[in-house]
């Protein structure tokens, strides 16, 4: 017998060991020093900005290796660290406020890799450096103030209209009801029945107790608005920071994880990201004439604000009311159906907001945000300087006296009203966050696993090499070929995986399969030399040893991989990144070991007739 | 070099000749791991105990009873001080604080060692892990031990037979408590890369049994003449090589992360190294013993009999 592979087969091996190769290629390539340039609080990067800075990188005899402008992002490619450093420098003094400048690696893949999705393999913290955060909203603070102020609610309604109750408490996120009478009691449910959204009403006629239950829908929706909140609050932090690459991300029910690759003044970075912001409610100033004012002419009791997206107004230095009296701001439809921003105070804000409004219906009241920004000096006792930055984020007319729930309409489009809503929820910091957890690699550290990591790579490997040469010989080289290819596939493989990162176990893990994916390898070559002993032609040996080893090999691997799986579902960062790499180096050894050496054996042996002896 | 032998079906290697006295030492070994893990217990690291970790490098060798001092006198008493890697590496750990700013301890720590001892140290490392995801971190990774065997038992029975599936999930569990017996007894640091390589022993040595499994399973449907024991013995001679081969690959590798991986990984290729050695002992010994003693035999193990439709009723006519 012979043993030949269909061409189509031999085609399949050649084409995942080209297409593996070809995604495996960037990594070659190395990265290039940049800057990146993107715009933040109303700033916009345009082709005046890049004419900007490339005059001033000129001026100052600063050579680039490329500038690229794409989705509102500047990216100059630099020669040197040094290069880097004096740039950024430069262009932040250059560029101001309005845009953030961060120092970056780009990878220097040639353009018609990086069009057919090629990019270098993505590093861990562990071998980039840099801070991860975990963080934890704190969601029993926003229940409990929703809490009181729906009791607030719940109260202010039937003292509004006279119906007398024994009690209103909370039970849980729930609001219990206790009345005196049956006709206390209906007219109780009268008032209170469906009048509350997010809750439903339970009612004991026996007991004459109502009892607004929160819908799970509800509780959920509360959830995900004070992430969403600290997420909003974070990313525009983290933008102050500039930082590359950042990822902030929910984790879980209430938790965030922060990562800034790069980062290593973890004090600086706590600070910035704990700054907080907040809210202010302001008439605008009517009586006097804003364009009068921007000419230099401010009344007294008036100020100038700038508002968000350009321009000014002219609003009262009275303050009726600030954020922390927000409980909730969420977005609904008014009667014709266009987007509105529904806002909920506590009673103590309900009660400043009608005093404020009575006798100013028809008149404009803004809304402020003001954030507290790191100046990046610091002050004399070491701490951040933080500057203090106001913004007017919209400007709505009093249609009633307000009390504690009240609407802003004609806020625009669903999107304007989602992001006003997100501002004010921002503002109002409705649940504080802690740091539960953080891990921060220093560069030099970084370096040096990288490094280490390599050199384990490159001796283990080599080990493995001459061991399967020596040992079976020609099939060990034939061996050691899979070897090399399931080294180049995994790589093209994680580099291809837009989540996957190389950790320092990712490395460890890339190691242990080359001396696991041997093994495969093993068990053909050692059935194929039994069934030579047993006396089969050599043809016969090598077919049936490539038989009966493939279910044995299967069933080892898929084992491997079951608990490869679990570790990626329990494990967090670098031990999910050795999962990765293990579960990717499993498939990827399995086709190279089973497939791709018996593409070669077949090759090298399987068309001669007269075989006699196998060099194993 | 091991050489290639024909493998004598009527004279291979006795392993289970032995298995009393092996099973006395596996009996022993788990007795040991057992006592030592319930006197010494096992040294948690920070990412199940929660606290905080920096790691810094000086510009000159370390005086680590100054180190002490300096920490100290700064209301750190309770910091462990130790040399990690070099002699200028300073690793710096603070058990769990009951404090509301747990998370600025890492920086107090590292502006007290930058003010008192080295303006220039360097920074490499700083963990704080706070108590509640330490706890949740310690349970996440005892589940997933469990949801691992379980996974594999459920697997292996439904490709092998029960006794083969219940014995390769015994070895592993032998090997988990050898391993983390021996953690114990030299009070080496588990942390969440010992986890890792926990479940990548599992992985590994299940590996090794199934692959004597296998053998065993295809020697007892050929051999019809031959006792379990025999069987058994002449499948753990012919596998034997191959055992041997993918350990012997598997520790070269890791001996050499061992001596190159650097620090973060040492304890991982050092619970592997024993897992491995540990699994293939389980492999050749445990696993096949505990096979013979649930009474494994030929009929288990042939392929089931497709039943022909009405075969189990009366003929009609």
């Amino acid at each position: 017998m012979l043993n030949k592979f269909p061409l189509w087969k031999n085609l399949l091996v050649l084409f995942v060991v080209l297409f593996g190769a070809l995604y495996a290629l960037p990594n070659l390539y190395g990265e290039d020093h940049a800057v990146q340039i993107s715009a933040t609080r109303g700033g916009e990067v345009t082709m005046d900005t890049v004419a900007q800075v490339e005059r001033t990188l000129q001026s100052a005899g600063i050579q680039t290796r490329g500038l690229t402008y794409e989705s509102g992002q500047i990216l100059v490619r630099l020669e040197s660290d040094d290069d880097q450093l004096a740039a950024r420098e430069l262009l932040v003094s250059e560029l101001g406020q309005q845009f953030v400048v961060a120092l970056n690696l780009a990878p220097a893949t040639p353009s018609w890799l990086a069009a057919i999705g090629g990019e270098p393999l993505k590093l861990g913290l562990d071998l980039r450096g840099g801070v991860h955060f975990l963080m934890e909203v704190d969601m029993e603070e926003a229940l409990s103030k929703m809490r009181d102020s729906m009791l607030d609610s719940v109260r202010d309604r039937l003292r509004e209209n006279r119906v007398r109750y024994t009690g209103v408490n909370a039970d849980g996120n729930n609001i219990v009801v206790n009345l005196r009478s049956a006709e206390d009691y209906q007219r109780a449910l009268g008032e209170l029945r469906n009048q509350f959204e997010g809750y439903e009403t339970r009612t004991d006629s026996s007991n004459n107790s109502i009892t607004l239950v929160m819908t799970d829908q509800f509780l959920q929706e509360t959830r995900a608005n004070a992430i969403d909140q600290n997420i909003t609050i974070l990313r525009n932090r983290v933008d102050e920071l500039g930082v590359a690459e950042p990822l902030i991300q929910r984790q879980g029910q209430d938790r965030i994880v922060v990562e800034l690759p790069g980062v290593q003044d973890t004090a600086r970075a706590k600070e910035i990201l704990g700054a907080t912001a907040t809210l202010e409610f302001r008439f605008v100033d009517t009586d006097n004439d804003l364009q009068d004012a921007i000419a230099g002419r401010v009344p007294f009791g008036s100020r100038l604000f700038n508002v968000r997206g350009g321009g000014q107004q002219l609003l009262e230095n009275r303050v009726i009311l600030t954020g922390d009296h927000i409980v909730n701001a969420s977005v609904g439809y008014d009667e014709s159906n266009r987007p509105q921003v529904n806002i909920t105070l506590d009673s103590a804000g309900g009660r400043l907001m009608t005093q404020a409004t009575r006798g100013n219906v028809g008149r404009p009241m803004a809304t402020v945000f003001i954030e507290f920004l790191a100046t990046g000096e610091t002050t004399e006792d070491g701490r951040i300087a933080f500057e203090r930055i106001e913004e007017v984020v919209s400007v709505a007319t009093i249609q009633a006296v307000l009390g504690s729930n009240f609407r802003i309409t004609g806020v625009g489009s669903i999107q304007d009203a989602q992001n006003l809503a997100l501002l004010l929820r921002a503002g109002a910091l409705i649940a504080p966050i802690q740091i539960v957890e953080e891990r921060t690699v220093g560069p030099s550290l970084g370096a040096e696993n990288v490094r280490a990591g390599m050199t384990a790579i490159m001796a283990g490997f080599i080990l493995v090499l001459i061991f399967m040469g020596i040992y079976y010989r020609k099939f060990g080289l034939v061996a050691n070929i899979a070897l090399l290819t399931n080294l180049v596939l995994i790589v093209g493989v994680m580099s291809m995986i837009p989540g996957a990162t190389l950790t320092m176990p990712g490395m460890a893990g890339i190691l242990l399969t080359v001396g696991m994916a041997v093994d495969a390898n093993v068990i053909i070559f050692e059935r194929i030399r039994e069934e030579l002993l047993a006396g089969r032609s050599p043809q016969q040996a090598i077919s049936r040893g490539y038989e009966n080893a493939f279910s044995t090999i299967a069933d080892a691997n898929i084992t491997t991989l079951i608990t490869a799986l679990i570790l990626f579902a329990v494990g967090t960062g670098s031990i999910k990144g050795f999962a990765v790499t293990l579960a990717i180096g499993i498939v990827t050894s399995m086709f190279t070991a089973i497939v791709g050496t018996r593409a070669i054996v077949n090759l090298a042996w399987g068309r001669q007739k007269r075989l006699t002896k196998l060099s194993i | 070099m091991f050489l290639i032998t024909k493998v004598d079906e009527n004279n291979p290697l006795r392993f289970m000749s032995i298995n009393k006295w092996t099973t006395a030492l596996s009996i022993l070994l788990i007795v040991a791991s057992l006592a030592t893990l319930a006197i010494n217990k096992l040294n948690w690291g920070l990412d199940f105990t929660g606290g905080t970790l920096v790691e810094v490098g000086f510009s000159q060798p370390a005086n680590l009873s100054e180190l002490r001092e300096v920490l100290e006198a700064n209301d750190y008493g309770d910091a462990v001080v130790q040399n990690y890697g070099t002699q200028r590496d300073v690793l710096v750990r603070v058990p769990p604080r009951g404090e509301a700013n747990a998370e600025s301890i890492g920086d107090s720590l590292l502006r007290i060692l930058q003010t008192n001892v080295d303006e220039n140290l360097q920074i490499r490392r700083v963990e704080f892990v706070g108590p509640q995801v330490g706890e949740e971190l310690a349970e996440a990774g005892g589940l997933a031990l469990i949801v691992a065997v379980i996974c594999i038992l459920i697997y292996v029975s439904f490709r092998f037979e029960w006794r083969l599936a219940l014995s390769a999930v015994a070895g592993l569990v032998q090997d988990v408590i050898l391993i983390l017996g021996i953690f114990s007894l030299f009070q080496m640091q588990v942390d969440l890369t010992i986890l890792a390589a926990l479940l990548a022993t599992i992985g590994y040595s299940l590996n090794d049994s199934i692959v004597v499994a296998d053998r065993i399973r295809e020697n007892f449907r050929i051999m019809r003449k031959e006792t379990p024991v025999s069987v058994i013995d002449i499948s753990l001679s012919q596998t034997l090589s191959r055992t041997l081969v993918t350990s012997l690959t598997t520790l070269m590798v890791l001996v050499v992360l061992m001596l190159f991986g650097g620090q973060m990984i040492f304890g991982f290729a050092v619970a592997m190294s024993i897992g491995v050695l540990v699994g293939t002992y389980s492999s050749i010994f445990t696993r096949s013993t505990i096979v013979l003693a649930l009474g494994i035999s030929r009929e288990d193990l042939m392929p089931p009999e497709v039943e022909k439709e009405g075969e189990d009723q009366e003929p009609v006519l």
